[in-house]
């Protein structure tokens, strides 16, 4: 016979019968609230109910500045987080000392709303492997405005089934407001991204609805792109509609050798590789180098899954302000004679397949092949065909049982 | 049916209890490994505590110290480890009775439901030494669970760290750093594939003969697997770089950096099997490194360390540009120097110096 420790004994009996009891009663488990607060000791109290949380709970973020030294994590499927806004409850990471971001969620069908991350040392809300994530009028600020030191993306899922943002905001990332990467289903809405270097980008991603966003400040303001080299590739099925894209003039600010360290100064919305893009009924503004640029993957690659043109990316209409005129181009000024003074709203390197409705004005650079550069540019206005047939939306956008978690 | 048996477990649970009770509650108790704890099932007291809140309730150590381990505890050593400030590490395999460990071929040994693997974490020589916190790694019949504990400034006790904490230390290195004890989650980071719990270190490649050979005797393992390519012990002057570096970037980065793991997104893979140097970085651009890459273009160029990211992230202490994420505090100065002089003597684009 074993033994336990001495003095443990006395109220054993009770504890017996009350546990016969409890077994006897299990019945389902009800969902709990779980109310946190900031102030003294407030990193364990919040992480310790993101670990104890059961599915099905809701964790409420008191509204308050959380002073926060380590990054957060969440691993129960179905727990939502909820803050008493935007503004009212801020997660403050400014002193932050360890771990890649602010809060990380690598467990499905959470719901994170209304509240803030500021200053995240990395990135800030971070899904990894997260199917059918709702962020709901999330906040991410690096307050001190652009600047390489910041974190490189504000909201940030990845490897994902089934990703709804909607009514964020995020300012300051040294490399995308908004990233969306290697995942499928997935809307982003009503949100804001400025001062960004991209603002919204969606990368190796498929089925991927962009619409009603604002995306100004930024260097670029909407990226759709597919890399070579990833465990996710062939991006596409994107629609990109209804959005701002607004004076994204912001000098070029991500730390050099990233991918987005490569985006042009003044670009409003930009598709690189990809097949079937919709870019239609967007207000593209002020955005001094492309309103829209259709490129390839600029650089060499090995890897024989990838596709490095793009495909069937349409151009719809769209309301055109001013744009094209300072383009952070070679030749931008011969450039800019050529074409009257600033250049047509949709540039296309020439390299894969473009659509656009009749008078959509545009140039190429009649590049013919994928990988040189630019020194073979061979300039000429665009001459890209009428679409074909309608664009096909099926399947593409979150899943709507997405939508009703925020109804 | 089976909960009736429990309760005549309990019964019986309960006269040993009481006649404990007649005991000096000063005694150290008899020798008693809480396999109910570990398995997260009823324990003697009726009660399911999935998170036991103090270390002494495993009954790993007979002492609530943890200096004395029970003898069924197999202690175990890796031959290059992972760095952790350059903390002490005391590691023990608990198998339970009648239950084997198998061999998977050089890889991670397969454990069975039951086990449960402790490492504790010291620093300090001789009198100064102090055990800062301790891992308990367990096998239940629903998979894995890492759940981390913290010794008290008196040495005396560990309790349950769920959120983990901070704690301020020298290490061997002289430096005063404030060193993280990881939460419930951070220690699923790390230990993570394909969304489940594993254990990382106790690969047959990476554990010398002698204590593979220690799992044999001690009846917890058929036969020691045959090791063809074994991971070089850390230090060891004989040994390639190459092979050093390997295995350090195996033991160190692997655990996130391989498919599945929590950094798959990354598209590096930096097991010691990958062959495909594109994998392991060469030549590799960055994806969502953000300023991490510190404007560098690619993992690994190559015959020049300075211009790889893989050397500007180990060598920074920055969150958002360290590398590990997560596990230190500070830079780990002998290893930054083996991986440059490792990418300064590649001189062909394979991974593989000349």
């Amino acid at each position: 016979m074993r033994h336990k420790v001495a003095g443990e004994g006395d109220n054993y009996m009770i504890r017996l019968t009350l546990a016969a009891a409890l077994l006897a009663s299990s019945g389902p488990v009800l969902a709990e609230t779980h109310a946190i607060s900031a102030g003294d000791g407030a990193q364990e109290r919040l992480q310790e109910a993101l670990i104890l949380a059961e599915p099905g709970d809701e964790i409420v973020l008191e509204a308050g500045r959380y002073v926060l030294t380590d990054g957060l994590s969440l691993d129960v499927d179905g727990v939502t987080v909820r803050g008493a806004g935007m503004d009212g409850t801020v997660l403050d990471f400014t002193t932050q000392a360890g771990a890649g971001e602010g809060l990380l969620v690598t467990s499905d069908n959470v719901t994170l709303r209304d509240f803030a991350l500021e200053n995240p040392k990395g990135d800030g809300l971070k899904s990894k492997g997260a199917d059918n994530i709702v962020y709901y009028r999330i906040r991410v600020t690096w307050t001190n405005g652009p600047d390489a030191s910041n974190g490189a993306y504000g909201i940030y899922p990845v490897e994902s089934t089934g990703v709804l943002v909607d009514g964020a905001k995020v300012t300051g990332a040294s490399d995308a407001g908004i990233y969306v990467g290697q995942s499928n289903l997935i809307t982003v809405r009503n949100s804001i991204a400025e001062a960004n270097v991209a603002g919204i980008e969606i990368e190796n991603s498929r089925n991927a609805l962009v619409e009603h966003n604002i995306a100004t400040r930024n260097t670029g303001g909407i990226l759709v792109f597919d890399l070579p080299g990833l465990p996710v590739m062939g991006g596409g099925n994107v629609i990109v509609a209804n959005n701002l894209v607004v004076a994204n003039d912001t000098p070029n600010f991500a730390p050099p050798g990233n991918i987005v360290a490569g985006v042009r100064r003044g670009t409003g919305i930009m598709v690189m590789a990809n097949d079937n893009v919709l870019i239609e009924d967007n207000i593209i503004d002020e955005n001094p180098t492309a309103p829209i640029m259709v490129i390839a993957y600029t650089m060499g690659f090995e890897d024989e899954r990838y596709n490095p043109l793009p495909r069937d990316v349409v151009v719809g209409n769209n309301l055109y302000g001013t744009g094209g005129d300072d383009p952070q181009l070679d030749g931008a000024d011969m450039l800019l004679a050529a074409f009257g003074g600033a250049l047509p709203p949709v540039l296309w390197d020439g390299l894969g397949s473009i659509y656009a409705v009749e008078g959509t004005a545009g140039w190429s650079l009649n590049l013919t092949e994928q990988g040189k550069g630019l020194g073979a540019a061979n300039p000429s206005p665009l001459a890209a065909p009428a679409p074909a047939a309608e664009f096909d939306r099926s399947g593409i956008g979150a899943p709507a049982e997405l939508d009703e978690r925020i109804g | 049916m089976k909960r009736a048996f429990a309760f005549l477990g309990l019964a019986a649970g309960a006269l040993a209890l009481s006649l404990v009770a007649t005991r000096d509650a000063s005694a150290i108790p008899p020798p008693f490994i809480n396999d109910a704890a570990i398995l997260g099932e009823v324990q003697l007291d009726g009660e399911v505590r999935k998170m036991p809140r103090t270390f002494r309730e495993y009954g790993f150590f007979l002492d609530a110290a943890g200096r004395y381990p029970d003898d069924r505890l197999i202690p175990y050593e890796l031959n290059t480890p992972l760095w952790s400030d350059g903390a002490d590490k005391l590691r023990y395999i608990y198998v339970p009775e009648g239950k084997m460990i198998e061999a998977d071929g050089e890889g991670l040994l397969k454990f069975p439901v039951g086990t449960a693997i402790i490492k504790t974490f010291a620093f300090g020589e001789g009198e100064a030494r102090r055990y800062i916190e301790t891992r308990v790694l367990m096998h239940r019949a629903d998979g894995w669970i890492a759940l981390p504990y913290r010794w008290n400034a008196e040495q005396t006790e560990a309790t349950l760290a769920l959120a983990g904490g901070r704690i301020d230390l020298t290490t061997p290195a002289g430096e005063t750093i404030s060193y993280r004890i990881p939460n419930k989650n951070q220690c699923k980071t790390c230990h993570s594939l394909d969304g489940a719990v594993v254990p990382i270190g106790p690969k047959a490649r990476n554990m010398a003969p002698a204590v593979l050979s220690r799992l044999v005797n001690a009846g917890k393992l058929a036969s020691a697997p045959d090791v063809v390519h074994p991971m070089p012990k850390w230090g060891d002057d004989t040994a390639p770089t190459a092979s050093l570096a390997r295995a350090y970037l195996d033991a160190n980065c692997a655990h996130c950096h391989q498919p599945g793991g929590g950094a798959s997104n990354s598209g590096l893979d930096l097991r010691w099997e990958q062959q495909d140097p594109f994998a392991i970085g060469v030549n590799k651009h960055p994806v969502a490194a953000g300023r991490g890459a510190g404007g560098m273009l690619v993992s690994i160029e190559p015959g020049n360390p300075e211009a790889s990211i893989i050397v500007h992230r180990m060598d920074s202490n920055e969150p958002g540009v360290a590398m590990p994420e997560l596990g230190r505090s500070s830079v780990d100065h002998e290893a930054v120097a083996l991986i440059r002089q490792w990418i300064a003597e590649m001189t062909r684009t394979d991974g593989r110096p000349d």
